[in-house]
């Protein structure tokens, strides 16, 4: 697997404030990685390290085969960016936006520009003062998306479009990925993730938590299990990797660690299943796991 | 009184977002009148020697028009006439530039929206900028009343120069008020208020140029209502009504607009632009083009504008003073000893050079403004180095000036040579002791640069350096500051070409310090955390 994004223990400080505290990412080209996490995890400051606008206080950090801050301008050639926050010079048209971000890039694939300024329904005549935070959101989309770039880094890209957008933005990465891009895409909608992305990191307080597809996840977390028995199902409940159990009456509800689901069925096969309903972890659960242990934490 | 809910929480958020700046205006503005009649006493000790001043003032249509007309040769009235009327354009232009800066500019960058959510009443915003605006006249006029009693003035006469101050920001309110409601942009709302400020000056400059057929043109002008208030001269204090009624007309009409518009829209709707982007948008240094162009064209022309008319001054000026000693004097501690229409320019280009350091500073800090609105990230993220753009907008900083200046400076040269049927000699000379400016101009360029590149949340302190330079150049030697801290002006080292002759020395260091505080700065630029 070749890497087009390769962090390893980076720390940035600002201050007192450890914002990243040895993450790690790896991003394989040609992926579509999703970059989760709550507010405040660290994502954009991991972003503006690998774009060479913040310097790292110590580890890692590779970025399409070269390193981001010292060899800066000639990476930028082959990426393409989205701020979570995108401001625009307020006398200048979005249409002038797009070119001029296309131009510095280094060239911008006309037909391209015209099929995303449709698909988005963005007008690029409006200076960029009047436009709502959406489009000014969609302006750097069509800017970033229009150009034909190996990487895209893509920081919350939809936070500010609707439902139809949205949908539209994911037919663009479903193409952008058929067309062998790399996409990192920083979320915290889960749904975009799992409808989008191969492989996900999830980032807590500086430090990568989770990383791998969504069945490797899936598969170090608790599958909730529920069942109906014919024997009275006491016994079960000390079987080692159980969580959460509950007994009414001849129905149980209990957790499972992944690992050991198939040491835990066998175990409950005697006490005569009548029914059995598993639910694999969503990728909401996941998160919530860590996002909630995060709240512990602090 | 709904609509103006939440002010008084809105005008203490404005004074503590403002409480250096502002401080500073008023200082600075207090100062001035109360150190010049400080300087008078000692310059003028005699009434005859006063009178002698006021005989060659009352006869010059240059010096009233520049400074305004003199109605009394008391201590008091020199210092209307030579700090009043300059001082009231100055205080227009604090008062124009507070109230947009809160009111449309707060809308622009979409603050308003945020606060307008909150309990906020619909005129609260215009409200609390207006109490901060016109409570700094008031806190203004407090100031001098009682720094120029304090210097042995008459009560009357300081209290009527106070509240001639505290009027004109009244007034001037008003016109910032309506410009805000006017147009989206705050930078365009800026220019017509502070256009607005500049014809009010110019038009007084026509009224008290000595024609009596035309003096009634100086009663159109706020500026020159200040003068006609007579302090120290026999107060019409009904003059402060005058004030008092243009702020409250202006206030009403900016109040009429704001109920009905919407948040965020200008009296004129906005026009599209171009869907594409034309073939100069192709480079940083296109979109810094953009980005500075009305600004560079609007400084370049109003400093165009004064020296063309310092030019047309300088025959009645040089005359004058040959027949004055004494006005030759204060002429000589702002400029050099000999030659009296060459220390006549040579103080005309370096009041012109020390304003466009003001625009060198400005240009320069749209680095910081563009970082901090996170408009840089997305140029930085393409494959422009930051060097490059760096310089984008540092260029302004160093080219600006040399346009202003050459223009100003040939305008200047212009003027007085088709006075005194010259052009071919003047525009050389005139432009050449501009130019001779430049390294001084410079230095405050890269003393921005340094200050961006090394520590960008102190880049206002450039400021500070801005107003240093100019209290060590015009005060200093009336205040009679030590020889050491006036060495500390990068002006004060500019030979007084062409009154002195040209000394490559101090020029060349001069310039190797702006080079290397520039360099400083981009190094520094370079290898710091964006954002």
């Amino acid at each position: 697997m070749e890497t087009a994004i390769s962090v390893s223990s980076l720390v940035k400080t600002f201050g007192k404030t450890r914002a990243l505290d040895g993450l790690d990412l790896e991003v394989a080209t040609g992926e579509v990685h999703g970059f989760l996490g709550p507010n405040g995890a660290g994502k954009t400051t991991a972003i503006r390290v690998l774009l060479g606008l913040l310097r790292q206080d110590s580890g890692n950090v590779s970025l399409l085969g070269g390193d981001p801050w010292a060899e800066a301008t000639e990476l930028h050639r082959r990426l393409a960016y989205v701020p979570g926050d995108v401001m625009l010079w307020p006398n200048l048209t979005g249409g002038e936006v797009i070119d001029l971000l296309g131009r510095l890039r280094g060239g911008l694939n006309q037909a391209k520009r015209e099929s995303l300024l449709e698909r988005f329904d963005l007008d690029p005549t409006k200076k960029g003062r009047t436009y709502s935070k959406g489009n000014r959101q969609k302006v750097a989309l069509v800017a970033a998306l229009s150009s034909d770039v190996e990487l895209l880094i893509l920081d919350e890209p939809t936070s500010g479009l609707d439902p139809l957008m949205e949908s539209e933005f994911r037919n663009c990465i479903e193409e952008d990925r058929a067309a062998g891009r790399t996409v990192l895409l920083a979320s915290h909608i889960l749904a975009e993730v799992e409808a989008l992305c191969d492989r996900v990191s999830i980032v807590r307080k500086g430090q990568t938590v989770e990383s791998g597809t969504l069945p490797e996840l899936r598969h170090l977390t608790r599958t909730t299990i529920t069942a109906e028995l014919t024997e009275d199902p006491a016994s079960f409940a000390a079987t080692p990797g159980i969580h959460a159990f509950h007994l009414s009456d001849h129905r149980v509800d209990f957790e499972v660690d992944s690992d050991r689901m198939a040491d835990v069925v066998r175990s409950l096969a005697p006490f005569g299943v009548q029914s059995l309903v598993s639910h694999p972890p969503t990728l909401e659960e996941l998160f919530m796991r860590h996002y909630s242990d995060d709240e512990t934490a602090a | 009184m709904s609509d103006l809910t939440g002010a008084w929480s809105l005008v203490r958020f404005i004074l503590r977002r403002e409480r250096i700046r502002l401080s500073v205006w008023v200082a600075v503005l207090a100062l001035v009148p109360v150190a010049t009649a400080n300087a008078f006493i000692g310059l003028y000790p005699t009434e005859a020697s006063r009178e002698a001043l006021a005989a060659t003032v009352a006869s010059s249509p240059a010096l009233t028009s520049l400074l305004g007309p003199l109605y009394s040769s008391s201590i008091g009235g020199l210092t209307v006439w030579r700090a009043g009327t300059i001082g009231a354009f100055l205080l227009a232009l604090m008062a124009v530039l507070t109230m947009i800066r809160h009111t449309r500019e707060e809308e622009e960058t979409g603050r308003r929206e945020l606060l307008g959510s909150t309990v906020l009443g619909r005129h609260a915003q215009l409200a609390a900028a207006l109490t901060v605006t016109i409570g700094a006249g008031a806190l203004l006029g407090l100031v001098l009343t009682v720094g120029l009693v304090g210097v042995g003035l008459p009560l009357a006469g300081a209290a009527a120069f106070g509240l001639g101050f505290t009027g004109v920001a009244v007034a001037f309110a008003g016109v910032g008020a309506l410009a805000a409601q006017l147009t989206e942009a705050a930078s365009t709302a800026r220019g017509i208020a502070v256009g607005g400020a500049g014809i009010a000056f110019l038009l007084r400059m026509a009224g008290d140029s000595g024609s009596e057929g035309i003096a009634w043109i100086s009663w159109l002008s706020p500026i020159g209502w200040f003068s006609r208030l007579r302090p120290f001269a026999g107060e019409e204090w009904w003059v402060l009504t005058l004030w008092i009624a243009l702020g409250f007309a202006l206030t009403l009409g900016a109040v009429a607009i704001a109920s009905r518009r919407d948040i965020g829209a200008g009296a004129f709707p906005p026009r599209p632009g171009p869907a594409t982007a034309g073939p100069g948008l192709s480079s940083p240094f296109g979109l810094a083009w953009r980005l500075h162009r009305g600004s560079v064209i609007g400084w370049t022309a109003g400093l165009g504008v004064l020296g063309a008319v310092y030019g047309a001054a300088g025959d009645s000026i040089a005359g004058m003073l040959e027949g004055n000693p004494q006005l030759a004097a204060i002429f000589e501690q702002m400029g050099g000893e000999q030659g009296l229409t060459d220390t006549f320019f040579s103080a005309v280009v370096g009041i012109i050079a020390i304003i466009s350091s003001a625009y060198a500073i400005r240009a320069v800090l749209r680095l910081r403004v563009e970082e901090e609105d996170l408009r840089a990230e997305p140029v930085l993220a393409t494959a422009t180095p930051r060097v490059r753009w760096a310089w984008s907008h540092l260029i302004f900083g160093v080219l600006g000036p040399v346009l202003i200046l050459a223009v100003a400076g040939a305008l200047a040269g212009a003027t007085y040579g088709v006075i005194i049927g010259d052009v071919a000699g003047q525009v050389p000379r005139v432009l050449g002791a501009a130019m001779v400016q430049l390294p001084a101009v410079w230095v405050l360029t890269g003393a921005t640069m340094a200050l961006y590149g090394l520590a960008p949340s102190r880049v206002g302190l450039s400021w500070a350096v801005l107003v240093v330079c100019l209290i060590l150049g015009q005060l200093g030697q009336i205040l009679q500051f030590p020889q050491w801290s006036l060495n500390l002006s990068p002006f004060s080292h500019i030979p007084f070409f062409p009154a002195e002759n040209l000394e490559a020395l101090p020029i060349l260091i001069l310039l190797g310090i702006a080079a290397a505080l520039t360099a400083a700065g981009l190094v520094g630029f370079r290898r710091r955390d964006l954002g």
